[in-house]
């Protein structure tokens, strides 16, 4: 059985059809690129994976280990095992980095019916993590996100990432506004969390982001559906040709 | 167009008319005999303030207060005891507690013993009671107001807290006073503090205002404090009355030159709640900082209403109101800033949001600039709003149940007006008792 499975999922905003009799299955221990054009539904597909309220799913099926995930909360999915890194994180004034992550940490194991962390076995956690993303303390006293550069927010989104240890995330164009070395270290805290029992979908614009996480399949995603299928090389193609063949045949 | 006809006096009218002619043998020695017979005149010509009084538009005291309760008696023994662990909210705060119970000054319950030198604390009663000259003096000058409910409190005051803080005096410890209704009964309570803080002085007073639940009783407390020259005081107020009780305060204000006055009103209680603010700018250069926080259900209403006069030339004034609304309850905010002709290079902002928790929920907004100077600067904004759904959406994202995402954003919102006070543990006390409001919303 996939760990993610989506089946002919449509989904509308306003009344106005976004995805459309989507299709994907994703094995554990796979990494799946999800490529297209803007305003193909990459972000739509993220968010209604998360359970965000604005989606209308008017037909098809998402399935989680076998299980509904449109049935659950956000907040039950994410302590399954799902997590979202934003396209766009948003800024939290007045709410320390710290105590959110570790509300978030604490309310996940809770609801797994695992014991809360200590306040030193957290701090240690998080200074570990933290480190290895060039995030300094300073930063995690602050309000989330607040005051953050565009870099510093998507490392914050990995770093959480890294502290949730989720087994399915789903990250949108956490590739955009990077400059190359912070590309690169954002793309080795993703690599390190690579594992068999942990899968991933990795949605992105450009094909950049996939020298440094080498996908297992890529798709192509054009007007809400799947329109092409491959192997890492596909987003090599992607990038020599452009996604204009892939939304003629779409048509 | 007719001159407004003084309509039948209400019940609550008659009552406090007869009231305060009962008293007056007992006032006959009183050396503000003169100054409460001129506030209750002004009573008696205006009546309770009620929605056409344009100060009290959004509470309509004639309304809201039907009948006047019997003035208090002093505590009895058991009254006292009630009164013990008063206060409590503050249990993490090492102040120097003085214990008010029905507005009268209880010795046996205050912490007196080894004042800093430079720090007097005494009886209103006493010092009325003993003619000082002082005290006798000054009150009702500090920054006069000719507010009717205020006037009441003029005219019936009994008691009180007397405090001074010399020249030069720096204290360590915050003062508390606490406030505590113990009666049994529903009663009104008129309490008349006077505090002086000498110039170059510090001070921390913490005033926090309890009651029991279930009672109508009716507190109209005022509170003068004259800020020194070059002083700085941090001023907090707990408003944790009980749930049928009506509370008014007034608190009058003035600030010598480069004086520092840091304000935060903290409300959570009381059914009817109007905190009200007279501050003078009294010398050049004095700067304020007034904060509040209201967390409120049900029906409650809690209006704030200030007056912000800039007298004098280079004052700053700061403003920053949060409230958070659940239920019905109604939030009002009326911000009057006044900049004299003189007071050039004034500085005076105001700020003003509500977080409205329920459709139901009402929040007003007054804000008034009144500005006779030209080289000013001086600004006003007002939010009303709900709780930020893409937030809200990150928080549950991260595996945060609904509840508890909302109990961080408010937390956070409430958060930035407690961040004005400076003491650590003062404000972690007011955050604790924020989020305890949090579990009794449900
Ligand atoms: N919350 C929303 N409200 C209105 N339109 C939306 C919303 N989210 C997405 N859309 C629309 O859906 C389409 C797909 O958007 P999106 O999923 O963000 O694409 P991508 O991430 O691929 O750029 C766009 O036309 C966008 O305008
Ligand atoms: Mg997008």
């Amino acid at each position: 059985m996939p760990m993610l499975e989506i089946k002919d999922l449509s989904v509308e905003v306003d009344g106005r059809k976004i995805l459309d009799g989507l299709n994907l299955a994703v094995n554990a221990g796979e990494v799946h690129a999800i490529m297209g054009p803007n305003g193909s539904g990459k972000s739509t597909l993220a968010y209604v994976l998360a359970g965000k309220a604005d989606y209308a799913v008017t037909d098809g099926q998402v399935l989680f280990d076998g299980e509904d995930m449109l049935a659950m909360e956000p907040d039950e999915r994410a302590a399954k095992g799902l997590f979202l890194a934003f396209q766009y994180p948003l800024e939290i004034p007045g709410v320390a980095t710290m105590t959110f992550l570790r509300t978030a940490l604490n309310a996940q194991r809770r609801k797994r019916g695992e014991a809360e962390l200590s306040t030193p076995e957290f701090m240690k956690k998080v200074r570990e993590a933290a480190g290895k993303l060039d995030i300094d303390q300073e930063m995690l006293r602050r309000g989330v996100n607040v005051g953050f550069s565009g870099g510093e927010k998507k490392r914050n989104e990995i770093l959480q990432m890294a502290l949730l240890e989720p087994r399915l995330a789903v990250l949108d164009e956490t590739d955009s506004g990077l400059d190359i070395d912070a590309l690169r270290v954002v793309a080795d805290g993703v690599n390190r969390l690579r594992s068999p029992q942990r899968s991933m979908v990795v949605i992105t614009h450009y094909q950049r982001l996939l020298n440094y996480i080498v996908p297992d399949v890529v798709h192509v995603l054009s007007k809400g559906r799947i329109v092409k299928t491959g192997g890492k090389e596909l987003a090599l193609e992607l990038e020599a040709r452009g996604y204009a063949q892939f939304q003629e045949e779409a048509a | 167009m007719s001159a407004e006809v003084r309509p039948i006096k209400t019940a609550a009218e008659q009552a406090l008319a007869e009231a305060f002619a009962a008293r007056k043998g007992a006032l006959a020695r009183d050396p503000l005999a003169a100054q409460r017979e001129a506030a209750f005149r002004r009573f008696a010509a205006e009546g309770l303030p009620h929605r056409r009084v344009e100060d009290w538009k959004y509470t309509d005291l004639r309304a809201l207060m039907r009948e006047a309760k019997p003035l208090a008696g002093p505590p009895d023994t058991a009254g006292i005891a009630r009164a013990k662990n008063a206060g409590g909210l503050l249990r993490v705060v090492d102040a120097r507690r003085i214990v008010l119970v029905d507005g009268v000054f209880v010795p046996e319950l205050s912490d007196l013993a080894a004042l800093e030198p430079g720090l007097t604390v005494g009886s209103m009663a006493e010092a009325l009671a003993g003619a000082d000259a002082e005290v006798v003096g000054r009150v009702g000058t500090v920054a006069p107001t000719d507010d009717v409910a205020a006037a009441l409190n003029t005219a019936f005051m009994g008691d009180g807290v007397v405090l001074n803080v010399a020249d030069g005096v720096t204290l360590a410890r915050p003062i508390h006073l606490v406030f505590a209704y113990t009666a049994t009964v529903a009663a009104a309570v008129f309490a008349r503090s006077l505090v002086v803080i000498g110039k170059r002085a510090r001070a921390t007073l913490i005033e926090s205002h309890e009651g029991p639940d279930d009672l109508d009783y009716q507190v109209n407390n005022a509170l003068e404090l004259s800020v020194g020259d070059d002083a700085k005081v941090d001023h907090v107020k707990i408003g944790t009355e009980g749930s049928r009780a009506l509370h008014i305060s007034t608190l009058m204000a003035a600030l010598g030159a480069r004086a520092e006055l840091n304000d935060l009103s903290f409300t959570t209680g009381g059914s009817v709640v109007r905190n009200q603010l007279h501050l003078r700018y009294a010398g050049e250069g004095a700067a304020a900082t007034i904060a509040g926080a209201s967390l409120i259900k049900g029906r409650q209403h809690v209006d704030t209403t200030m007056v912000v006069d800039h007298a004098v030339r280079g004052g700053s004034s700061r403003e920053l109101f949060k409230s958070v609304l659940d239920g019905e309850s109604h939030a009002v905010f009326q911000g009057k800033i006044i900049v004299r002709p003189g007071a050039q290079q004034t500085d005076a902002r105001m700020m003003t949001r509500a977080l409205l928790l329920s459709e139901a929920a009402e929040a007003d907004n007054k804000p008034e600039l009144e500005i006779f100077a030209d080289d000013v600067q001086c600004g006003h904004g007002a939010t009303a709003g709900a709780l930020d759904q893409d937030l809200l959406f990150y928080l549950k994202a991260r595996g945060i149940p609904a509840h508890e995402a909302e109990a961080l954003l408010i937390q956070a919102f409430v958060g930035e007006a407690l961040e004005t006070i400076e003491r650590d543990d003062l404000r972690a006390a007011l955050a604790d008792a924020a989020a305890a409001w949090l579990i009794t919303r449900g």
